[in-house]
């Protein structure tokens, strides 16, 4: 199976149907198949803070989702993180697709992304970088377990070296 | 100023939300946005489908929009004031295409940010939010005119088969309730009260 299958299976074994997401390179043969399954409900955000209040809503009313974005997406929720996600214990998924390493060639991007990981701690958000594709479906569905039944969020960031990162990063130097 | 905004009669927060909450038969959701819309709402007697917002400014919309896809057979309401909802208007254009037919959203519109000191609004100026939502797409869009219309577009908030949103310009009193500050009990008494809390014994 590819990444994006293994996450789809994952986050079906756990019964995560919302799937709210603001589109990314990265993140579309993800997001396509959500759109393709009938099993998921799929919800296109204007903004990644939006999509986390999808998620944080759809929970409390008995539907499980995760909101999915890039890292630069992310330097945007922090006020749905720390004031509503983590005071009101929301077990909401964050799939995150990694941006600013490994040949980014936006500045804006590696500086953002190194707002990501200090803000998860700061905040006390579990997170792993899924890097690997041998322990990608054990760590998604024990993440993804242990957010629910802590009622924790949690915090999955795909490396490139899972993706393959933004295909854009390849190209010739310049 | 649109003629329909110009229309508008001038009404008082705390009546609405009153007058609101009674017509709310059905154990209907309602997600407040934070600050005096909220303290309205539990001034206007607590139930166990409030959900009551401490910060996330402007996600109001969006966590009922959740609340709606989740449970589709559930009447949910919004209430946002205008400074919220112009932190995040993008959630219209969102609720525009998902076209939950049981989500209302109610703007209260005094033109201020009214709990940081009063200052002006974009709505205070020319930005009329009627007409910004019917631009994102949600086509039953409405200036309330009065308390009788107020009660006239609850009562048949389902029947165009749509999203509706209602923006009531309203004046400056402040909210009249005193807040809930503990986010775990708020979070848990809204599961307990839309049917979703574990049932476990500790359980609110």
């Amino acid at each position: 199976m590819t990444w994006f299958e293994i996450i789809l299976a994952a986050l079906k074994d756990n019964e995560v149907r919302l799937f709210a997401y603001v589109p990314d390179n990265i993140l579309t043969p993800l997001v396509e198949g959500a759109a393709a399954d009938t099993y998921f409900v799929s919800v296109g955000a204007a903004r990644e803070d939006e999509a986390v209040g999808t998620v944080a809503g759809a929970y409390m009313a008995g539907l499980r989702g995760a909101a999915l974005m890039q890292t630069s997406g992310f330097a945007l929720i922090g006020n749905a993180l720390g004031s509503l996600v983590v005071p009101y214990q929301i077990p909401a998924i964050l799939i995150i697709s990694e941006r600013g390493t490994m040949g980014e060639f936006n500045i804006g991007q590696t500086l953002v992304a190194r707002t990501m990981r200090p803000t998860l701690e700061a905040l006390g958000v579990m997170y792993h970088t899924l890097a690997d594709l041998a322990t990608l479906r054990f760590i998604l569905d024990r993440s993804i377990k242990q957010a629910f039944t802590t009622r924790a969020p949690v915090a999955l960031i795909l490396s490139p070296l899972l993706t393959g990162g933004n295909p854009a990063s390849s190209g010739q130097l310049i | 100023m649109s003629t329909e905004r110009s229309l508008a009669k001038t009404l008082n927060r705390m009546a609405l939300t009153r007058r609101l909450v009674q017509r709310l038969t059905h154990e209907e959701a309602v997600v407040a946005g934070l600050g005096n819309t909220n303290f309205d709402l539990i001034a206007a007697g607590h139930r166990p489908q409030n959900f009551y917002m401490l910060g996330s400014m402007g996600l109001a919309c969006p966590i009922a929009l959740g609340v709606a896809l989740a449970q589709p057979n559930r009447g949910v309401i919004a209430l946002e004031g205008d400074g919220s909802i112009l932190m995040g208007l993008g959630c219209l254009t969102t609720i525009a295409n998902v076209k939950p037919r049981n989500l209302t959203v109610i703007i209260w519109d005094n033109g201020i940010y009214q709990i940081t000191g009063k200052q002006p609004t974009a709505t205070a100026g020319v930005t009329d939010i009627v007409a910004v939502a019917r631009g994102t797409g949600i086509a039953h869009s409405e200036w309330v005119r009065d308390e009788t219309h107020f009660d006239a577009l609850i009562d048949r908030r389902f029947e165009d088969g749509g999203p509706l949103l209602l923006a009531a310009k309203i004046d400056d009193q402040p909210g009249q309730g005193q807040p809930l500050r503990d986010p775990v009990l708020i979070r848990a008494g809204f599961m307990k009260g839309l049917g979703t809390s574990r049932n476990g014994a500790l359980d609110a």
